[in-house]
């Protein structure tokens, strides 16, 4: 009886010793420089604001603009992981909400959008930093231009991650005939459940307690 | 084998029916005996288990009501103990403070009566001179009053005048002087009496204690004796007590929930708001393990202080030992009180912080705005966060009145479960007795048909066998005859 209780005390020893799941949360956001939506990259900053005041100590976060080529760390404007300790996770934020606003002050329209070799750099953030919960959020009106030589025809990996496209804007094209917005869309929403993932849109800025 | 198939071994499945209805119907009948047998056995087997199983719990209940008799009895004759050694600590407490001032109260007694025996004869009245000049007087008065006997009364008249003004006077003052000595007298009189006032009070008080021990222990000997009024006054008692102490050990758990909010925040600070052991955040853990230690030290300064018993060793610990811990656990106390206060502090300062913070992310200026009363919540925190350690030692006195009562209301519920579930056994026994009997009727209902032939049949065979003793009796009767 006495080696039975002692296997069953070490057992809960061990279990509670056991290193526990990641409860964290990583967020990519991907803003469109592009000519055709730089004057939407305002919304970036309001956007970052409200993923930072919803993102805790241990979560990760970075903001990284689509340009001409985006799979690169050069595109990455600001990106954190926050401290274990609260207050310095704070100091973190603020410094973090002032990279973004300097980086959208000084925003500069690029020729094309490569909108896949920025989630291709996302997904490589994400999966480097381990979080419980992947998320990509896209400032885009989600067409894509490659500049020439840019390969881009290859499958991605969206396992675990959940894209959100936000503020998908219509171009002067889609309103003589919206099957190009809605083909656009599905392309993408096709591309991502492949990959494993899940797609969302979500255009409505004022509300964004989906995300997250 | 389908029933279609069985009723397909005549052309006709009615008849096939029938058939089969008889050979079902033969069979049962001719198997009766057997199955009633079967199922009385059966029904009897179940009821005599469950009888066997409602004694053996009955029996298993009158020792847990025995266990719980002899819980209480003990509780009863400790709790009794201790009252019966605190009445005469302070019987004794009393009898040396008033023994200890004995020999100055007799002293103070003894020089108070022979100051007062002093002033007494010193006060005693002095009888007036015996008047010595009266029979002179009348000798000289006998005299011829040819030979100056007037001159010589008139002189012994001037100077009788004159010794009565003197004894007057002398008398006057001896009288004030016995005056003043009864006043002398008054303060030592006033003594004798508040001394006398204050050894009647303590006798008083001795005997009201003796009183409430002569009380308590007619209550302990009812407890050894085990007399079945005390234990229901002990039963009755332990359950009052144990509501009680819930009551307050509720009490006492929202304040270690306070405490808990008070530190958990700041907690993340010191070991991370991001670890996890199990499915709890470390920080959450530590705040609570800090909440813990605060009370275990609790315990323990409440041990030292021979409030509680919970831990015989500590009790049994000598007196200098004692201190000793009682120091410890008290300036571990202390430290985890500050350190309480410093971490309501920090939580305040956290909180700040955090707002500030989310004011910037919303683009609220206003949000960021320091309200200028905050140090009264910040102060309050902090007194909170101090306080509550040292209310939560308390929580030892509820905590040792419900674990002694937990026994006692554990082995009552104990009883009345293994009470009702004897009940319960006995019931299902008969039951299953009776559905036996049930099941044998049951059984009956299809053979009624040829049930009642046999009735009809043992009828038909008593009335003939009937008719032959009459016809044979009647014969004998006619060959007595």
């Amino acid at each position: 009886m006495r080696p039975r209780w002692l296997l069953c005390g070490v057992a809960l020893a061990v279990s509670a010793c056991a290193p526990s799941a990641p409860h964290n949360t990583g967020i990519y956001l991907l803003v469109d420089t592009s000519g055709s939506y730089n004057r939407q990259v305002r919304q970036a900053e309001h956007i970052t604001l409200y993923a930072l005041s919803r993102l805790q100590s241990a979560d990760s976060i970075a903001v990284a603009r689509i340009d001409t080529g985006s799979f690169t760390e050069k595109d990455i404007i600001a990106k954190a992981t926050f401290d274990d300790r609260p207050s310095t996770a704070n100091q973190q934020k603020r410094a973090f909400a002032s990279h973004v606003e300097k980086f959208i002050d000084q925003s500069s329209p690029a020729p094309y959008t490569d909108i896949t070799g920025g989630l291709l750099q996302a997904i490589e953030f994400l999966n480097e930093k381990h979080p419980a919960h992947k998320e990509i959020l896209i400032l885009s009106d989600m067409k894509e231009e490659l500049a020439k030589g840019y390969v881009r025809d290859i499958p991605l990996d969206f396992r675990g991650f959940d894209v959100v496209a936000l503020n998908v804007t219509k171009l002067r094209t889609d309103n003589f005939d919206p099957r190009q917005y809605l083909a656009r869309l599905d392309v993408w929403r096709t591309r991502v459940e492949k990959g494993g993932g899940h797609w969302r849109v979500i255009n409505d800025l004022d509300h964004l307690d989906g995300v997250l | 084998m389908s029933m279609t198939t069985l009723l397909t071994f005549t052309p006709w499945p009615a008849v096939s029916a029938g058939i089969l209805l008889i050979l079902l119907v033969a069979a049962l009948y001719f198997a009766r005996d057997t199955a009633h047998q079967a199922i009385a056995t059966a029904a009897s087997a179940v009821a005599r288990g469950l009888r066997v199983a409602s004694l053996s719990v009955t029996h298993a209940q009158e020792a847990l009501a025995a266990r719980n008799r002899e819980v209480l009895l003990a509780a009863g004759r400790e709790a009794k103990e201790r009252i019966v050694e605190r009445e005469f600590t302070r019987v004794g407490d009393t009898v040396r403070k008033d023994l200890a001032g004995y020999p100055v109260m007799h002293r103070r007694l003894s020089e108070a009566i022979q100051r007062i025996e002093e002033d007494q004869q010193k006060a005693v009245e002095v009888p007036p001179d015996a008047p010595g000049w009266a029979q002179a007087v009348k000798v000289v008065a006998d005299l011829d009053a040819r030979n100056a006997g007037a001159d010589i009364l008139a002189d012994i008249h001037k100077s009788m005048v004159k010794a009565h003004a003197e004894a007057m006077d002398d008398y006057r003052k001896a009288s004030s002087e016995r005056h003043a000595l009864l006043r002398r007298m008054m303060p030592d009189w006033r003594l004798i009496q508040e001394t006398l006032g204050h050894v009647n009070k303590s006798v008083e008080s001795v005997i009201g204690r003796s009183q409430a021990i002569d009380r308590h222990m007619q209550e302990y000997e009812a407890i050894v004796r085990g007399e079945d009024r005390a234990l229901s006054v002990l039963s009755s008692s332990s359950i009052v007590y144990f509501f009680i102490s819930a009551l307050v050990l509720a009490i006492a758990t929202a304040g270690t929930a306070v405490n808990f909010t008070l530190i958990a925040r700041p907690m993340a600070e010191m070991v991370g708001g991001t670890n996890y052991i199990g499915t709890y955040r470390t920080a959450d853990i530590a705040a609570l393990v800090i909440i813990m230690v605060e009370i275990s030290m609790g315990l323990f300064l409440m041990e030292s202080l021979r409030i509680t018993r919970l831990f015989p060793v500590i009790g049994a610990l000598s007196d200098k030992m004692r201190v000793r811990m009682l120091i410890i656990t008290f300036l571990i106390l202390l430290l985890m009180a500050s350190i309480e206060a410093g971490l309501a502090y920090m939580r305040e300062v956290l909180l700040l912080d955090e707002m500030a913070t989310n004011a910037l992310l919303r683009g609220d200026a206003a949000g960021a705005a320091v309200n200028s009363h905050l140090w009264i919540t910040t102060t309050a925190q902090m007194g909170m966060g101090f306080v509550l350690p040292f209310a939560l030692v308390f929580v030892a006195i509820p905590l040792e009145t419900f674990v002694h009562s937990l026994r006692t209301v554990v082995g009552l519920l104990g009883i009345a479960v293994l009470r009702a579930l004897a009940l319960t056994l006995r019931l299902l026994g008969n039951a299953s007795r009776h559905l036996g009997a049930l099941a044998q009727r049951v059984y009956d209902l299809p053979l009624f048909v040829p049930l009642w032939i046999e009735t009809r049949l043992r009828a038909a065979a008593r009335e003939t066998a009937n008719a032959h003793a009459s016809v044979k009796q009647g014969s004998w009767k006619e060959a007595r005859t």
